[in-house]
């Protein structure tokens, strides 16, 4: 089977799967961002979808939590298809289904406590004690519970990824989206991220659609990959799949450290262009 | 040219159907709404203690220059004794509900425009959303529930302290005996005035909190602008809308009673 037939969703029913995607389409000012995208997320599994900077894979996932509503295109979770704006269906997705922001999204005037007990607090009719008593569970789980009187500002960027992490588990969700989850770590916090999720996925059991660019990380940590770009899934299957694919732009991608490694090499072995130097010096005189 | 209006015209006119329904919705949202004891509280707080003391300077103030300028025009016509019920009449009717307004829109109405600004900029709003959380629900139902108790008690506060205002200045500080001054303000308020004192005082809150609510949560659709310049504006704008429909909701208010 080709990579390219791999990336389409499956027709008809949506029971294979926990999330399927189907030829989603999204555009800001006439700019097509998703132009029919497909994915499809195994129950159980972790999911990443890779791709580079501006592709549109937090579009993806902000269309799939609800957040932005695609502009053609359906979701399917557990069986059912989702409708496009609000209504009970949708409301019981978002129950099930949990989003951690690439910029974390955490309340500032509310103690890391009071962070992680918000969305229980707010869609459930649990006793305060019973919400404390969960929310000091997952922050327990976490390593964050000694400092649960602190607020987000006073944590460091590694508990505030946590934290955010205890707040979009708390609801005990089957889905969790994380958006760039390594954005801006270096890469012992990027590996230390990876190995919470993959951690928590097994003790918690939830399913996770992880969107990164971090390619090393995403093929050890995941069950499967899928490749965005221009705003279509170019790849779709296992990380084995994806380093023995001979695809355009799944090459590309994987490759770009030996292109970058290629490129280095050919402008150390470039000679300056004769006066160059001269010029910019007087330029910048 | 006749475009350029038209296009600001269907503008001015969508926007003005989004915020109805904004406010609609976040009122809406408010009944059976779980747990909103603390965000009352602190909304009490943002919009009540915090501004009190602004609102009785200036009550106190306003008072003293009514019982200033009032007495001397007043004098003109050998009528100073008046000056208790002018004082009463105009602050209660008038000053006291719409600068009461003005002062909690300039000290809480600001911030929360901020507020809300920042929450979207930095995608809690978002974050509301995904976890299940109406966020009109979460921000802005507690705080228009809160305006309709705290504005008529400013209001209230402003009145009292300009009528004492006005008793320093035409009393003390000039030669109305002070009798004649509280007699004339107890024979001039009657539950009417009162009425329209919170009445206006009401209607104030809902509408200036709903805008200062209203533009920070869509800070993000300010054309042109994003993320700290879009506060910014958002803002300004909350405060400088809200100045005007106070004022413009007043001449309504007061065509409408009188």
């Amino acid at each position: 089977m080709s990579d390219r037939a791999n990336t389409s969703a499956p027709a008809g029913g949506c029971a294979e799967a926990l999330l399927i995607a189907r030829g989603l389409r999204k555009a800001f000012s006439g700019k097509a961002v998703l132009d029919g995208v497909d994915l499809v997320v195994p129950r159980g599994s972790l999911v990443c979808v890779l791709g580079k900077s501006g592709t549109g894979k937090s579009v993806l996932l902000k269309c799939i939590a609800g957040v932005l509503r695609p502009d053609a295109g359906e979701i399917c979770f557990d069986g059912r298809t989702l409708p496009a704006g609000a209504g009970p269906e949708r409301e019981a997705f978002r129950r099930r289904c949990s989003y951690l922001f690439q910029s974390n999204a955490l309340f500032d005037s509310l103690s890391a406590l009071e962070n992680v007990m918000l969305p229980l607090e707010q869609t459930t009719a649990l006793r305060r004690r019973e919400i404390t008593g969960r929310a000091r569970d997952v922050l327990r789980v976490l390593e964050l519970d000694e400092f649960r009187e602190r607020f987000p500002s006073q944590l460091s960027g590694g508990m505030q990824k946590r934290l955010a992490l205890a707040r979009a588990l708390v609801t005990r969700p089957e889905l969790v989206l994380f958006d760039e989850p390594t954005a801006g770590l270096d890469p012992l916090r990027r590996n230390a991220v990876f190995s919470m999720i993959t951690r928590y996925q097994v003790e918690l059991g939830f399913t996770a659609v992880v969107v990164t660019h971090d390619l090393e990380e995403a093929l050890v940590a995941a069950d499967r990959v899928a490749l965005l770009d221009e705003g279509r899934m170019r790849f779709s299957g296992t990380p084995a799949e994806f380093r023995a694919s001979g695809d355009g732009p799944v090459r590309g991608f994987r490759d770009s450290v030996e292109d970058l490694r290629a490129e280095v090499a050919a402008n150390r072995a470039h000679q300056p262009r004769p006066g160059a130097r001269e010029t910019l010096e007087i330029l910048t005189q | 040219m006749l475009q350029t209006i038209g296009h600001k015209t269907l503008g001015a006119v969508a926007e003005l159907g989004d915020f109805t329904l904004f406010t609609t919705r976040a009122f809406g949202a408010s009944v059976g709404a779980p747990r909103l004891g603390r965000r009352i509280v602190r909304s009490i707080y943002e919009q009540g203690v915090r501004c009190l003391p602004v609102v009785l300077i200036v009550g106190a103030f306003t008072g003293l220059v009514l019982g200033l300028q009032g007495y001397y025009v007043l004098a003109r016509f050998g009528s100073e004794g008046l000056l208790g019920t002018l004082v009463s009449l105009t602050l209660t009717r008038e000053l006291a509900p719409v600068l009461a307004a003005l002062m909690v829109v300039g000290q809480a109405g600001s911030a929360i425009a901020a507020e809300i600004g920042i929450q979207r900029n930095s995608e809690q709003i978002d974050a509301l959303e995904t976890m299940g959380v109406d966020p009109r629900r979460y921000l802005v139902s507690p705080r228009l529930l809160v305006a309709t108790a705290v504005f008529p008690i400013h209001a209230a506060f402003f009145t009292l302290v300009g009528l004492v205002g006005g008793y320093l200045s035409g009393s003390v500080l000039l030669s109305l005996e002070g009798g004649i001054y509280w007699s004339s303000v107890l024979r001039a308020v009657g539950p009417d005035d009162v009425r329209e004192c919170f009445i206006k005082a009401v209607v104030f809150g809902i509408v200036t909190m709903a805008i200062c609510c209203h533009n920070g949560f869509n800070a993000h659709r300010r054309a042109g602008l994003t993320g700290a310049r879009a506060v910014s504006a958002s803002t300004t704008r909350a405060v400088v809308l809200s100045s005007i429909a106070v004022l413009a909701t007043d001449y309504l208010i007061t065509s409408a009673l009188v």
